[in-house]
């Protein structure tokens, strides 16, 4: 007796488990019989799923938190109880914006703040010569893409909303806009940075993981009601994911898994870019720098696939810093409830794991993140578009 | 926008056909002001200075995101933007993205008047789907009798065949094999390429 489902995804490189657990049939172990349905955009994605097209979907955090809340559309209750992806995305920039930067950096280049500031001055430069503003592309309002960004910029004095452009642009129209001089920068997730880089158009100039050292960006989502009518078609799922996670992560699995994403049906993409995105093993600059991290696209090591609450509530103070919702006691407990670890443990069996460190975040500016003064950690913030 | 003209009306769409059946059927309804983008390059500041009250983008068009943005950016519009009528809506909703279609609507137009709207729309999506499909079929068709000729002249060459006689033996294998006639004459040219 197999179960059958659809499950949306995007073809991106944090989709990976999504994929393998279907492709490898870790999926048909577990009585689940899988459709992976490919779509073009996340509002086709976030609408299947909240009109019970998918019953379950590969989806940006933060769309399954403002879906939960009602921001921007329809309001469905959605819950995460796995984490497809953290620390996936990249933030890449023209060449042109590239020695601007360089020109006026002080200290390391891998250093966020140094880039901000150096940003910064790159920005005052060219109001004084009465240039147009920067613009950035990223993929969707309620993004990590967006809020890493922004996060970024704001630490070096750049207001995102008054001093720069922030646009959406689908990922595949990204490299394309970026070489024509549409946008001047962008942040996106993998293979798309790596694409810009090939063809010479663009430098990596971070990987998140500079700007936090923990950031779930993709999760897998199923309706809240759909959770409560199926637990046990849940947890099944979750355990089809923990297995394709795992065997994603071993390093004797990476040339098999890059050649499963990289199916035209699936990511269509070259095998060879999506391994060096397992591998964190990334070229930077069009003239073949490699920059290496151990931190870059965790799928299932270091626990990253167990949903963390206080990932979703420094999402929700994203959302309220930039002006997308007011601050609320009731919409943070909404978010926070967003992410089930206590839905991950049940299916794996797990006890709940020991208390970690007090800043599940670690940003490189600010104070460590408090999900229980909101208010109080966004005031630290000089920069932001909030009313208490 | 006064409550009773006719609203402004985007229609997003990089097939041209598609978008003049849309265009077409929303006409003949009454609503007069209907502009159609078909290039996606610098979507937002098209569609800001053009200030629809609705738009209808086909859900195949990866520029939605881009679209929704128009949520967060009240700064730059002078309205707010909310996505079909409002919450209760679901079923308008499951019906469009069956058919394709999605509708962004500015807040301020009337329930009653969106609904004919989207019904027109979504009616005319199956439409355009369902000419689509003929399309397909009849291009399939074509292709079938391309191999079929093919095969054809292969059997004539190979067993000194009439046309007549290499069509008769093609059915009658095909029947034979309760396969297609197209998928047998396809099998004939697979394997003269590989003898070759």
């Amino acid at each position: 007796m197999t179960t059958p489902l659809r499950i949306g995804f995007i073809p991106l490189a944090d989709a990976a488990a999504l994929i393998v657990a279907v492709d490898k049939g870790f999926a048909a172990a577990e009585g689940l019989d899988v459709t992976l349905v490919r779509e073009v955009s996340w509002s086709n994605v976030r609408d299947k799923l909240n009109i019970g097209m998918f019953d379950a979907a590969h989806l940006l955090a933060p769309v399954a938190i403002a879906s939960s809340l009602g921001l921007g559309h329809v309001k469905v209750p959605i819950v995460a109880p796995f984490n497809l992806g953290i620390n996936g995305n990249a933030i890449t920039v023209s060449p042109a914006l590239h020695a601007a930067i360089m020109s006026e950096i002080e200290g390391d280049p891998f250093d966020p703040m140094a880039t901000a500031l150096a940003l910064s001055r790159v920005v005052a430069t060219r109001r004084k010569n009465g240039a147009e503003p920067l613009t950035f592309g990223m993929t969707f309002p309620f993004s990590t893409h967006n809020y890493q960004l922004r996060f970024w910029m704001a630490a070096g004095g750049v207001d995102p909303d008054e001093d720069v452009r922030l646009v959406v642009l689908p990922p595949p129209y990204m490299v394309d806009s970026l070489a024509n001089g549409h946008v001047d920068a962008f942040c996106v997730g993998a293979p798309w940075n790596s694409v810009a880089v090939d063809l010479g158009v663009g430098h990596i100039l971070h990987f998140v993981a500079d700007i936090l050292v923990r950031a779930v960006e993709k999760v897998l989502a199923v309706r809240q009601d759909w959770s409560e009518k199926n637990p046990q078609v849940l947890a099944a799922l979750v355990r089809a994911h923990d297995r394709a996670a795992d065997f994603i992560e071993q390093p004797q699995n990476r040339a098999e898994a890059a050649r499963i994403l990289g199916a035209p049906e699936r990511i269509g993409i070259d095998a060879e870019v999506i391994r060096r995105t397992l591998d964190g093993r990334l070229k930077i600059s069009p003239d073949g720098t490699i920059r290496e991290s151990s931190r870059y696209l965790l799928v299932g090591r270091e626990g990253a696939a167990r949903p963390d609450p206080v990932q979703a509530a420094w999402l929700y103070a994203q959302m309220v810093r930039w002006g997308q919702t007011t601050i609320s006691p009731e919409a943070l407990k909404t978010a926070m409830a967003v992410f089930r670890p206590d839905l991950y443990d049940a299916a794996l069996g797990r006890e709940a794991r020991a208390a970690r460190a007090a800043d599940a975040i670690g940003a490189f500016a600010g104070p460590a993140f408090d999900a229980n003064d909101i208010a109080g950690h966004l005031a630290a913030f000089k920069i932001g578009h909030w009313k208490a | 926008m006064g409550a009773e003209s006719s609203p402004k009306i985007v229609i997003v769409d990089e097939s041209p056909i598609r978008a003049a059946i849309l265009e077409e059927g929303l006409r003949e309804a009454g609503f007069t002001g209907v502009t159609h983008i078909s290039e996606m390059h610098n979507l937002l500041a098209r569609i800001y200075s053009l200030d629809p009250d609705v738009i209808l983008i086909d859900l195949e068009n990866p520029s939605r995101d881009v679209l929704e943005q128009m949520f967060q950016v009240s700064r730059a519009v002078r309205r707010p933007i909310a996505m079909f009528v409002d919450q209760s809506d679901a079923a308008s909703i499951q019906a469009s993205v069956d058919a394709g279609v999605s509708a962004y609507i500015v807040d301020g137009l009337k329930k009653e008047r969106i609904k004919p709207l989207l019904d027109l729309c979504i009616s005319r999506f199956n439409a355009f789907s369902k000419l689509q499909g003929e399309l397909d079929r009849a291009k399939s068709a074509l292709e079938d009798r391309k191999v079929i000729d093919r095969a054809k002249g292969i059997l004539m060459k190979l067993k000194g065949l009439t046309e007549e006689e290499a069509y008769v033996l093609l059915r009658s294998t095909a029947m034979r094999e309760k396969k297609k006639i197209g998928e047998i004459a396809q099998s004939i040219l697979t394997a003269s390429e590989m003898l070759k």
